[in-house]
């Protein structure tokens, strides 16, 4: 547990976040590289199954980051992110594990601080929370050595 | 279409115990549409019923595989190469879907992962209401294309009950009163005179009333 570094999946909408991340860089904010991000066209497209395949693969946790009320390039996938997250914190609330380590984030492409400062809470958050349960599994061990 | 939805994942996980290696059945037809039983509902509840497992540390293995259509045996017929690599089926389609698997896979343990719930409508996007009760003998035509038995709680005929306030229904403020429903189209359509006109009681046999029931056409049957 000491040794542990939380690998950490941000799905991030373009025309926000994303944006946010490279405005982190340029004002030379640092973050822990413990994130992990992935692009997308707007939150709106992370699906439930990308957040449970993630966490499933072996992330510790998983979020969504998004642009602020009202701003969504495409009106509403900010809105609808926010409740796939709500979705599958129930869902895994339902098998037992750690529903906090699912989360959805609002900032605007101007918020470099914001999305440095999420992004270590976030990673502060899951190190607290420690491994996800099912990768320490010795099953899910041998089915990864596996492939 | 067909409705359903998702058992808890409690008595999913309960029932998938005894099992190591299981085939996780879709349906491309009404379960997809009502976003219960489709291709990414499959790949979301493998994915739940794994993550479950492997922190319970017992192995499992999920197939996931979603078919045209799990009510017709020409498509249950696909399931026949990966039937005995697995120990039970969990099937995501309508009771009719698990029902053609279980009677084409006689060995087979098979499970439905949904509760079947009605025939109904899209009313907005993830809103799905009862519209049909499949009573076997179809009055739209003189109620104003609004169903009294399907949505009105007590199946009345002939007018609304004493519940009906301000075109709500007793049980909940929430649902409508068919009967309102139904004078509001009549009205519209300039068919009042259809209210009067009194519906002899219903024959239930044509419904669930006369056993389990069957279509057989002379002219497709083989």
């Amino acid at each position: 547990m000491q040794n542990f570094e939380p690998v950490i999946v941000a799905f991030c909408c373009h025309y926000c976040a994303y944006t946010a991340a490279d405005m982190a860089g340029s004002k030379r904010l640092g973050y822990p590289p413990n994130v992990k991000i992935i692009r997308v066209p707007c939150s709106g497209k992370v699906d439930a199954i990308h957040m449970m395949k993630a966490l499933e693969k072996g992330a510790d946790g998983v979020y969504v980051a998004g642009c602020l009320d009202g701003d969504c390039h495409f009106k509403t996938g900010n809105i609808r992110a926010a409740r796939h997250v709500e979705a599958v914190k129930k869902l895994l609330d339902e098998i037992g594990i750690e529903k906090e380590r699912v989360e959805m984030f609002s900032m605007s492409a101007g918020m470099g601080e914001k999305f440095a400062e999420v992004a270590s809470e976030f990673t502060e958050r899951i190190r607290k929370l420690g491994p996800n349960p099912v990768k320490t599994s010795a099953f899910a061990q041998v089915r990864q050595a596996v492939g | 279409m067909i409705t359903a939805e998702r058992k808890p994942m409690e008595e999913l996980t309960e029932c998938m115990k005894p099992f190591g290696r299981i085939l996780l059945v879709g349906c491309n037809e009404c379960v997809t549409v009502c976003a219960a039983g489709g291709r990414k509902e499959v790949g979301l509840l493998s994915s739940a019923l794994q993550m479950h497992f492997m922190k319970e540390n017992k192995p499992f293995e999920v197939k996931e595989l979603t078919l045209e259509r799990q009510c017709d045996p020409e498509y249950v017929e696909e399931l026949a190469p990966h039937i005995n690599q697995v120990d039970a089926v969990l099937s995501m389609a309508c009771g009719c879907g698990v029902q053609e698997i279980a009677r084409r896979y006689k060995e087979k343990p098979v499970f439905p992962a949904v509760n079947t719930k009605f025939m109904g409508a899209s009313e907005s996007q993830g809103v799905w209401a009862e519209r049909c009760a499949g009573c076997g003998d179809c009055v739209l035509g003189i109620t104003g294309g609004v169903c009294p038995i399907a949505r009105c709680s007590k199946q009345l005929f002939n007018g609304p009950c004493g519940g009906s306030t301000n075109g709500k229904c007793e049980i909940d403020s929430s649902v409508d009163c068919a009967w309102q429903l139904i004078w509001d189209r009549l009205k519209a359509l300039g068919k009042v005179d259809l209210y009067e006109e009194n519906i002899a009681a219903k024959d239930w046999r044509t419904g669930r009333g006369g056993g389990p029931r069957k279509i057989i056409r002379e002219d497709l049957a083989s």
